[in-house]
């Protein structure tokens, strides 16, 4: 038994969505004060709209399969729905994570989430 | 290419080893507590291993304990010095931060029934300082266990000044020897080391076995307690196969030992070499006293376990003190111990070479080691910051 299930490795091998969108207009940067890990995401929202996302990310495997993962699942989908996504749901897609390594989804979320705020403030107006 | 960089973690067994555990498990296999023949056989069996396993460190027989291996010595050497101690109303131990968990776990268990604990700092380049050790010793202190190397970053420690030191005060001293055993030269004697522990699955013998050295007269408290074996200190039926496959592997490190030590420590050297040229990147521990093995390096960006998982793609077996791949999300006391800050200890990569590498495999983990470094950086928001000036380079 691998440490990590296909999915996992197949995101930590050949991550989605890798890098930094130069015109972004929500950026959102969260760590995890235990173990380090940091992760930051840039989106590019048009008409309430995720267009493209990118992230980068400094951390273990499964920090990087779950930002992959998180990238996939927003790609395209209002920011209402982005707002959604909770960890258990990267998780889930990515054939399940050990539980010591579940924070790592969380970090996901959270980057996402604080990309949004950061988009919400730079554009009051879309906040409904 | 298929590389094994991860012998502090565990060796191979040595054909040697296999062959002698077979035959103790096929032909001698009586229980040495029987009196008949293939019982008796199986007794001085193991009677000739304590021999073998007693010269290689210039110990009595006698004084050669049978465990279950590095973690059980550590232990009982700790508990019978601090039960001797008690005897005289002396309760402190010093050690340092950067013990296996085996030597601090007992300590901090001592600590909880009363005892008195000072740990002494390692320096920047991985060794405690015999003055220091020197300094932290009070009228009440009953033991000193300082270890000869350190499993992740290597340095061998001034295990002797230190012996010299306790003698003159009148402490028993300990070594956790784990490391060093089968890979450098020891004399218990010449060393003034009073108990010493080692374990087989670090030099090519079988995992589950190891023994304590305790010098003569020092009295051991069991750590298990049943039958009379191992006279009458450590009970159950001796594991055999395991403790002549044990004496077998030493006796086959300590011989080549001469050879294949200077040869191990030119394909490390070459490897250290090469990894410095990698930019932002810095050797863990002083470079001169340290296990002809060892490679430690942090690199300044990026995180171990990733880099781990993507030697493994490689065909790299090797090992990090980054938080992540700890389980317990805390980094490497050691790496921290020497003073590396959290994010540095995050890419550290331990790299611990056996007597079979070859100058190509070494080229290969250097080549692999640039290009993974190179391509985690490459979406790193840590390096990016530090690239762009936002945050300071440490190393
Ligand atoms: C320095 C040191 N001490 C103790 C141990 C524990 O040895 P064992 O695995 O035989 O219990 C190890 C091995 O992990 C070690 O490296
Ligand atoms: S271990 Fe910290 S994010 Fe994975």
């Amino acid at each position: 038994m691998a440490l990590y299930s296909d999915k996992v490795m197949d995101h930590f091998l050949h991550p989605r969505n890798v890098g930094v969108i130069e015109d972004a207009n929500a950026v959102g940067e969260v760590g995890n004060a235990k173990c380090g890990d940091i992760m930051k995401m840039y989106l590019k929202i048009e008409d309430g709209i995720i267009e493209d996302v990118k992230f980068e990310t400094f951390g273990c495997g499964s920090a990087i399969a779950s930002s992959s993962m998180a990238t996939e699942l927003i790609k395209g989908k209002p920011v209402e729905e982005a707002m959604q996504l909770t960890n258990k749901a990267v998780a889930e897609a990515l054939d399940g994570l050990p539980d010591y390594k579940m924070h790592c989804s969380v970090l996901a979320e959270e980057a996402i989430r604080s990309a949004l705020e950061d988009y919400y403030k730079n554009d009051p107006e879309e906040k409904e | 290419m298929k590389i094994y960089a991860d012998n502090a973690a565990t060796t191979k067994m040595s054909r040697t080893a296999i062959d002698t555990m077979v035959k103790y498990m096929e032909d001698t296999y009586g229980n040495p507590s029987s009196l008949y023949m293939i019982g008796q056989e199986a007794k001085e069996a193991l009677e000739e291993a304590r021999e073998t396993v007693a010269k290689v460190i210039n110990a009595e027989p006698r004084e050669i304990l049978f465990t279950s291996g590095g973690s059980e010595a550590d232990n009982q050497a700790i508990i019978s010095a601090a039960v001797i101690g008690a005897k005289k109303g002396k309760k402190h131990i010093v050690s340092s931060a950067f013990e296996h968990h085996a030597v601090l776990h007992t300590l901090a268990k001592l600590e909880k029934e009363g005892y008195e604990v000072t740990l002494v700092n390692v320096h920047e380049d991985g060794l405690v300082r015999p003055e220091e050790v020197e300094a932290a010793i009070r009228d009440d202190t009953c033991l000193v266990t300082i270890m000869m190397a350190n499993n992740e970053i290597g340095t061998i420690q001034p295990i002797r000044e230190i012996g010299a030191i306790c003698r003159k005060h009148g402490v028993l001293f300990h070594t956790d020897a784990v490391q060093a055993v089968g890979h450098v030269p020891i004399d218990v004697k010449a060393d003034n080391i009073d108990m010493l522990s080692a374990s087989a699955h670090k030099f090519h013998g079988p995992k589950g076995t190891g023994f304590l050295y305790t010098k003569k007269g020092i009295v051991l408290t069991n750590v298990i307690e049943g039958g009379a074996q191992e006279r009458g200190k450590r009970a159950g039926t001796e594991n055999v196969p395991g403790i002549m496959a044990m004496a077998a592997a030493l006796k086959e490190a300590a011989d080549k030992m001469e050879q294949t030590s200077p040869y191990i420590k030119g394909m490390r050297d070459r490897l250290i070499a090469g990894l410095k040229a990698i930019p932002h990147s810095a050797i863990n521990g002083d470079e001169e006293h340290r296990l002809p093995s060892n490679a430690n390096f942090c690199f300044e960006g990026i995180e171990g376990e990733s880099l781990l998982l993507l030697l493994d793609q490689k065909g790299i077996s090797a090992s990090s003190g980054s938080a992540c791949t700890s389980g317990s999300l805390d980094p490497s006391h050691v790496l921290l111990a020497i003073g590396r800050v959290h994010d540095v200890a995050h890419g550290s990569l331990r790299l611990s070479l056996g007597e079979d590498i070859t100058e190509e495999q070494v080229d290969y983990i250097i080549r692999s080691v640039g290009e993974v470094v190179e391509y985690l950086r490459s979406f790193s928001p840590v390096w990016r910051d530090l690239q762009s000036g936002k945050a300071q380079h440490i190393l």
